[in-house]
């Protein structure tokens, strides 16, 4: 029956999407690993084998990087985890202005990283940023957010979460929604409230789309540079250097062989984190 | 029916109106069939093109030849777009490139035209033809004049505290201490746009060259680096002291460089170590204050070595593989004669004496120009590092900030930018490296 | 799974919350409401209102960068000074965006429902295979050299079709994730009855099952519509040059060294954010339905 059943099916339409997927992802991919091993200027190249790498990780600035990215990706991950399911709980409510806070909250995943991260570093001017003249008429002496070396990453990291978490909240509500009527009724006999609803019902009921939450926000997260980019540049100093923007960097200088090397240490990174995540999340969807 | 089936069939009917309309526009471009020339010219975005843009009309008023000026990013964002450019064989017919190190990256011999034997070569300083020299072959033509890299000062602030220009990097100091006793910036930091921190140490090269005149070339060969030679980590130690004394504006590293231009214009910074191109930048924004506006050399620790560190003009190349080589060489011969230098004087002020030997400083020319002639006349310049050595590394602007901002010692940035420019020198293939 | 969709089809929380006792309105009710709206304008609409209000007004007036309402409007001479700019290089932008969008957009719902299909479909040997390069077009970014070089080897760097095929390549995983998931929610009986008619291959899946996809269909149209319309890298890299520039690249028209041009800049923010605008007006509802399938899977 299984056998039959799979003959309907034929792998001819894989092909449109695999020759492209092939051509223009896996195929440079897999070349990247031997360029990082070569001094390479686009028309010439010269073999010169793990050199990129020891130069690599003698970067000052790449131990920086290492801790940055892993910084960004676990608290845009963690605050939109968190914010998400609170946001996407409180909009399956029945208030009136569910509508035009979902929209609200949603909208600004739809804009372009640059310009919110254009506008939102003109709001963090420290003096005379939006958010610094609102603290200050508060009797705050707001900090420099993307200056002070310390919290410069945060503050994107911010930024980041303010843009994205709407995505997050709708999956969330998505596997909120796709909880069936039979818990709730259950609960409702047994004269549950609101706080065991959430606990007992709606909390263990959305891990599948806390999962989904957890995987697409951290591996963002490791590979973001659009932003950092549009807000600091990497600065100052390498304080915001991410992998992906050190790569970037290494790829404007003309190191197109050390930029590659870049690239395969960020896939090793991201894998490394990546797989075994998503494995072990898996792992527990089925115990579900 | 239903919003679905809606918008499958608008983005149907967009792409087909879409595919129409580049049907007409690739119609309108062919239309140009009048026997002129068009050149193609990439440029980065930050050079004032008033001046380009004249002689380019003239240009095309005496030989027929159109110029299309195209824009790239500055910076190493830019260095990144031409050389991706050149080595996938799409290059514009002109190329506004710097001089200097950066040339040599970019393997002239295979993508620009050899100049060395035109005529006009003679009439350029040696000094500018050095820079685009590389194995013994001229490449370039001068784009502009030259610049030097120093001080801005707002001579009104100065007027007012009773303050003279610095001769020893001392009485520098002791100006700073005045103006901010008087409640100004005594030094303005424009961090935001980073390049803007490489300016103390860049500047100094003519002072690291007093001490150590040996040092370019010993730093090209290997045989010194910045950390373990005095003079030149000296350059650190003084964008160090900057910071430590608390000279700099509060934002400084919030703030851009068109904001630093409008505070020394206005008088609320009183210094903005900075190169001479900002001139033109003022001028546009603040052409009255030109008059208020000087400039000095960022002094040493002696009285008796005191002079501009100079940049020389970027410089136009042929693309050797494009189509219109002849075209392009009438253009660039026209740029660099008496008439076009003077049509592009007229729209664009010099920021520094030309590197042509015959033409002038006009006399129309901004007040901190004049301030510099004294300098050339005596003699008392020196080209900036990157013009006489190439290595550079391509994280100076970040190391800069790094140690402008007390982030990091002048010891441990000068050590920093050792490490980055050995990978620039591994890159071209230096030997020593 | 199967039995879990039907019923979530017939399924409303809002059913369950509204057969309680129907009590008035309390007033704490009120309260979390109101504090609910007021953070949702502080925290999302103030930057709105910041960058709308600085597109409308003077550059002298919005180089101070605050709230305050403009003395006067000046909405239409800004709009005109950003189709101006640089030879009017936003028109050429908005073309070649929306063009690259557009066809990004088609090929991917092509080829992505195609794969989507069998992939959740047909079971072999090599499905373990499929799914790990799926999983690592996900995590796995770009080598953004390596992809020059093939693009520059076949001709096609810097051109439409290059830019287009590289955000398909690299839209691809996701797309053929939310595929696959969505077809899981579709029951085999109807192939099973299609075929008894004697549908196909190729028929069976354009005339029965793709028209069944459209709520995804729709997800993905807004997804990838988003991401390859705002992406700034990928263009900046595998389509450069001043005729190939995309809307993303006109945010950096009105900052140079001599000054920036902060009402400018707003505008044009302003401007860019209206095809996304329009999208979310036409498609928001089908968001959510759409993301149910695809991404929980």
């Amino acid at each position: 029956m299984t056998s039959s059943l799979s003959k309907r099916y034929t792998y001819y339409f894989l092909l449109p999407a695999g020759i492209v997927y092939l051509v223009f992802f896996i195929f440079p991919t897999v070349m990247s690993l031997f360029f990082s091993m070569t001094w390479w200027s686009l028309t010439d190249w010269k073999f010169i084998g793990f050199d990129n790498f020891k130069t690599f990780l003698t970067e000052d600035s790449l131990n920086v990087g290492f801790k940055n990215t892993i910084i960004y990706a676990v608290v845009t991950c963690g605050l939109k985890v968190v914010l998400g399911l609170l946001l996407g709980v409180f909009l399956c409510t029945k208030l009136k202005s569910v509508g035009f806070i979902r929209s609200m909250v949603f909208f600004p995943t739809l804009l372009s990283t640059i310009a919110v991260g254009i506008a939102f570093t003109m709001m963090m001017h420290p003096s005379q940023g939006l958010f610094n003249v609102t603290l200050k008429a508060m009797g705050i002496i707001g900090p420099d957010w993307l200056g002070d070396t310390k919290i410069a990453l945060l503050s994107v990291a911010l930024v980041d979460v303010w843009k994205g978490v709407g995505i997050a909240t709708v999956i969330y509500i998505a596997g909120i929604m796709s909880i069936p009527n039979d818990y709730y009724e259950a609960l409702m006999i047994d004269g549950g409230n609101s706080f065991h609803k959430f606990w007992n019902i709606i909390l263990p009921l959305s891990k599948p789309a806390m999962n989904s939450v957890i995987i697409l926000s951290f591996i963002g997260g490791l590979r973001t540079f659009d932003l950092i980019w549009a807000m600091t540049k990497g600065g100052p100093g390498f304080s915001t250097d991410l992998i992906a923007s050190i790569i970037y960097k290494q790829y404007q200088g003309g190191f197109y062989g050390l930029s590659t090397a870049g690239n395969v240490i960020l896939f090793i990174v991201v894998s490394a984190l990546a797989f075994p995540l998503y494995a072990y999340l898996n792992r527990k969807e089925v115990d579900l | 029916m239903n919003t679905f089936k809606k918008g499958i069939s608008l983005i149907f009917s967009i792409i087909l109106i879409t595919g129409l309309l580049t049907g007409c526009n690739s119609g309108g471009k062919n239309a140009n069939g009048d026997g002129g020339v068009t050149l193609k010219l990439l440029m980065d975005n930050s050079t004032n093109q008033d001046g380009i843009r004249a002689v380019a009309d003239a240009i095309e008023k005496k030989y027929n030849i159109k110029t299309e000026i195209s824009t790239r990013p500055g910076g190493t964002e830019g260095d990144n777009v031409v050389k991706t450019r050149l080595a996938t064989g799409d290059m514009d017919d002109l190329v506004f490139y710097n001089s200097g190190s950066l040339l040599q990256a970019l393997n002239p011999a295979q993508n620009f035209v050899d100049l060395t034997n035109e005529p006009y070569m003679k009439d350029i300083t040696n000094t500018f033809k050095k820079t685009v020299t590389v194995n013994k072959k001229i490449y370039g033509i001068p784009g502009g004049s030259s610049r030097v890299g120093g001080w801005l000062y707002n001579k009104k602030v100065y007027k007012k505290l009773g303050l003279s220009v610095p001769k020893t990097w001392k009485e520098l100091m002791a100006n700073n201490k005045k103006i901010k006793a008087a409640g100004k910036t005594a030094v303005i930091g424009t961090y935001k746009d980073d390049w803007t921190s490489q300016l103390i140490y860049l500047a100094d090269n003519y002072n690291v060259m007093q001490k150590d005149p040996e040092f370019p070339k010993k730093y090209t060969e290997h045989k010194a680096t910045i950390s373990n030679s005095p003079a030149a980590l000296r350059s650190f130690e003084k964008l160090e002291e900057v910071y430590k004394k608390g000279y700099m504006n509060k934002d400084f590293l919030a703030t851009t460089y068109d904001n630093g231009l409008k505070m020394l214009a206005e008088g609320k910074g009183a210094h903005y170590p900075m190169l001479s191109s900002a001139l033109t930048v003022l001028n546009k924004n603040y052409p009255d204050k030109m008059k208020d506006i000087g400039i000095f050399p960022q002094p040493g620790d002696s009285k008796n070595s005191n002079g501009f560190t100079t940049w020389m003009p970027s410089a136009f190349y042929i693309n050797k593989n494009g189509s219109n080589v002849e075209a392009a060489k009438k253009w660039v011969k026209f740029f660099v004669s008496s008439e076009g230098l003077k049509i592009f004087a007229s729209k664009d002020k010099p920021e520094g004496p030309f590197v042509v030997k015959n033409a002038k400083v006009p006399k129309s020319s901004y007040p901190a120009v004049k301030e510099m002639l004294p300098y050339f006349d005596s003699g008392k310049t020196g080209l900036a590092l990157e013009f006489i050595s190439p290595v550079k590394g391509p994280s100076l602007p970040q190391i800069t900030t790094e140690v402008g901002s007390g982030n990091k010692t002048a010891k441990a940035g000068a050590a920093a930018y050792d490490k980055d420019v050995e990978k620039q020198a591994k890159q071209l293939g230096l030997s020593g490296w | 799974m199967i039995t879990k969709t039907i019923k979530r089809s017939q399924f409303n929380p809002l059913v369950v919350r509204s057969s309680k006792k129907e009590k008035p309105r309390s007033k704490s009710k009120w309260a979390i409401e109101f504090m609910a709206i007021l953070m949702t304008i502080f925290i999302f609409g103030i930057p709105f209102y910041f960058v709308i209000i600085n597109a409308v007004k003077d550059a002298t007036e919005s180089a101070s960068l605050n709230m305050a309402w403009p003395a006067s409007f000046h909405i239409i001479d800004n709009i005109n000074a950003v189709f101006q700019a640089q030879n009017g290089m936003i028109m050429r932008a908005f073309y070649n965006s929306i063009m690259i969008t557009l066809l990004s957009i088609f090929l991917l719902i092509i080829m992505g429902s195609m794969a989507g299909y069998v992939l959740q479909r047909k079971k072999s040997k090599l499905s373990p295979l499929f799914n790990f390069l799926i999983l690592a077009g996900l995590i796995i970014p770009p080598a953004i050299v390596p992809t020059i070089w093939v693009l520059n080897s076949i001709g096609l760097f810097k051109t439409m079709p290059g830019i287009v095929l590289v955000e398909v390549a690299l839209h691809l995983p996701f797309t053929v994730l939310l595929y696959k998931g969505f077809m899981a929610t579709i029951p085999k009986e109807i192939e099973e009855a299609a075929i008894i008619d004697g549908c196909t291959k190729s028929k069976l899946f354009f005339h029965i099952i793709f028209p069944l996809l459209k709520p995804v269909s729709s997800t993905v149209i807004v997804l990838t519509a988003v991401a390859v319309y705002n992406d700034f890298v990928n263009p900046l890299y595998f389509f450069p040059g001043s005729e190939n520039a995309t809307l993303q690249l006109t945010l950096y028209n009105f900052t140079s060294m001599y000054k920036t041009e902060w009402n400018l800049l707003f505008t044009n923010i302003l401007l860019i954010s209206i095809p996304p605008l329009i999208l979310f007006i036409f498609f928001n509802k089908k968001i959510i339905s759409g993301m149910t399938s695809g991404s929980i899977k």
